[in-house]
């Protein structure tokens, strides 16, 4: 646990200036890799500056951990590289696959929890671990199909991965929610049996209804301020399991950076006052 | 044992399936494939998949964007999208083929500057992405004796992107569409070069004559300063190669120059 990390945001191009200059107490800004793997030019340079002032966490989207494949090489030797560049407290990535046959698709697609999965997804775990010298915190994804093939439960899916690569999980409590509702769960139930010992970061982010199903099927857009279900959600979390670096992620409709640290201020709030005074066993970094 | 190796492809088989319903939801699939792509929500995978590829084309396309308009856009990316899925998760580079792909696609048969004006937006994207590197100063020129000129040989700037347009006045149309939306004056309809490149940390434009582009062809091509001054010569023979050189230079076209040995 990086116990200098409160909460965090997702930092957006047009607020560079302003996240650099920021100062907010324990503040942190999260990025998608992807989005820097460049050989050169402003980028790099603008994150450069941010970093010069900032812990960094690397969260991302494309390793494709689920498919059954070996990672791209080429795709893990650019992370590897943004990794030793810019020394980030947080490195994350998803329980989804997006690059199949050597097209990438920008989503995190989903798939059955079976046996087969696990080991593939194990091995691929570890062999990003082993490139990049370090623990990588892996995410519970947002569900909105009925599987009939699952083997496994979520939790005990992500338990085995814990278990068999020492990774450690990112808890997104929207995609919680989203994904109870989405497949008529019970978040709290859910929420409640994590294992908070794992979990190295929390994520919180807007949903929007699907435009013809409406709020039978909520999706995980990020596009929208958190939502108050949501953030109940996050307060019984860090009741039971202590404070966790959190991120308030938003990619589209994204407000003015003030915006942004308003809602951070939410979150940096609960983790100083029901966060510290939860006490919790947390695996040693 | 036939058992066992059927059972161990079974996340493959998925994979490959759900990538194609992806594309082509009523193509002939398994039962466990035709079991999800019925419900609603499989239209949620299918559309975010659609949608991240046509807002990174959008992206990467201004000016062509801002020529045809968004909807217009918006239509033309998710044909291109159906055969070019992205190659890399790098989206800041997609669209690669956009410009080819804009060239044989028949609703654009009447815009034919569209396609070169894509390569522009897309030369825009590869010199911003590009390595640093400290562009070649004057300086270094000015203090060669005449007798070396034929042994030097000046490598274009990593980031350097250029074209000839012979037809059109491409630069003009895609500069106006990119950032200079205020000119409305008559644009002549004649032949225009562009050269677009990041010396520093903001990628720069500038008008290339057709002297210009065949100096760089050829100092790109590994030729000498003297062969670049032909080549510049055969395709105008009444360039002025200082002032050609000079605003080269100025602009930050070249990175490394190399003086053979005597």
């Amino acid at each position: 646990m990086n116990s200098h990390l409160s909460a965090g945001l997702g930092l957006k191009p047009q607020h560079f200036d302003a996240a650099r200059d920021c100062r907010a107490d324990g503040l942190w800004f999260e990025i998608h890799p992807e989005n820097y793997m460049v050989e050169g030019g402003p980028r790099l340079a603008w994150l450069q500056a941010v970093r010069a002032q900032h812990p960094l966490s690397l969260h991302g989207v494309a390793m494709s951990l689920a498919a059954d494949v070996d990672p791209d090489p080429a795709h893990l030797a650019r992370f590897k590289r943004l990794v030793e560049r810019f020394e980030p407290a947080l490195v994350s990535e998803h329980l989804a696959w997006s690059t199949w046959d050597g097209a990438y698709r920008p989503d995190l697609l989903p798939f059955a929890r079976t046996l087969e999965a696990l080991l593939r997804i194990a091995a691929n775990i570890s062999r990003v671990q082993d490139a990049l010298k370090r623990r990588i915190a892996i995410e519970n994804p947002s569900h909105y199909l009925y599987f009939d093939g699952h083997e496994f439960g979520e939790i005990e899916f992500l338990a085995e991965l814990v278990r068999r690569t020492g990774c450690g999980l990112l808890l997104d409590v929207n995609n919680v929610f989203v994904s109870a509702r989405n497949l008529d769960a019970d978040p709290i139930v859910y929420l409640d049996a994590f294992p908070g010992a794992f979990v190295e970061e929390i994520h919180l982010a807007g949903h929007s209804v699907d435009p013809n199903l409406g709020a039978a099927l909520l999706i995980d857009s990020h596009d929208a301020p958190v939502a108050p279900e949501v953030w109940a959600l996050y307060e019984r979390l860090v009741t039971r399991i202590g404070a966790r670096p959190t991120l308030i992620e938003r990619d589209d409709n994204v407000p003015a950076f003030d915006e942004l640290l308003a809602e951070r201020a939410r979150a940096h709030f609960t983790i100083n006052t029901v966060g510290v005074s939860a006490r919790h066993a947390v695996r040693a970094a | 044992m036939q058992v066992v190796a059927q059972e161990s492809n079974r996340l493959r088989r998925f994979q490959q399936q759900f990538a194609r319903a992806l594309m082509d939801p009523v193509a002939g699939a398994s039962d466990e494939m035709a079991s999800l792509v019925v419900q609603p929500a499989f239209a949620i995978y299918r559309n975010t998949v659609h949608k991240g590829c046509i807002d990174a084309l959008q992206a990467n396309f201004p000016a062509v964007t801002r020529l045809v308009g968004e909807q217009w856009m918006r239509a033309a990316a998710a044909v291109f999208v159906q055969a070019n899925l992205p190659r890399t998760p790098m989206l800041l580079e997609y669209g690669e083929q956009f410009a080819a792909f804009l060239a044989g696609f028949p609703p654009a048969a009447d815009l034919p500057y569209l396609s070169d004006v894509a390569r522009l937006d897309r030369y825009w994207t590869e010199a911003h992405v590009a390595r640093d590197e400290v562009p070649l100063g004057a300086d270094r020129i000015t203090v060669l004796a005449p007798a070396e000129l034929a042994r030097t040989t000046l490598r274009p700037h990593a980031s350097a992107r250029w074209a000839w347009f012979d037809q059109q006045p491409i630069f003009s149309i895609w500069s106006r569409n990119r950032h200079d939306a205020a000119d409305t004056s008559e644009m002549e309809w004649r032949g225009e070069g562009a050269l677009i490149v990041r010396p520093v940390d903001s990628v720069q434009t500038t008008a290339l004559s057709h002297a210009g582009a065949a100096f760089l062809d050829t100092c790109a091509a590994g030729g000498s300063l003297t062969d670049a001054a032909l080549a510049a010569l055969e395709v105008d023979a009444t360039a002025d190669l200082s002032q050609l050189m000079t605003g080269l230079l100025t602009a930050g076209a070249f990175g490394q120059i190399e003086t053979a040995p005597r």
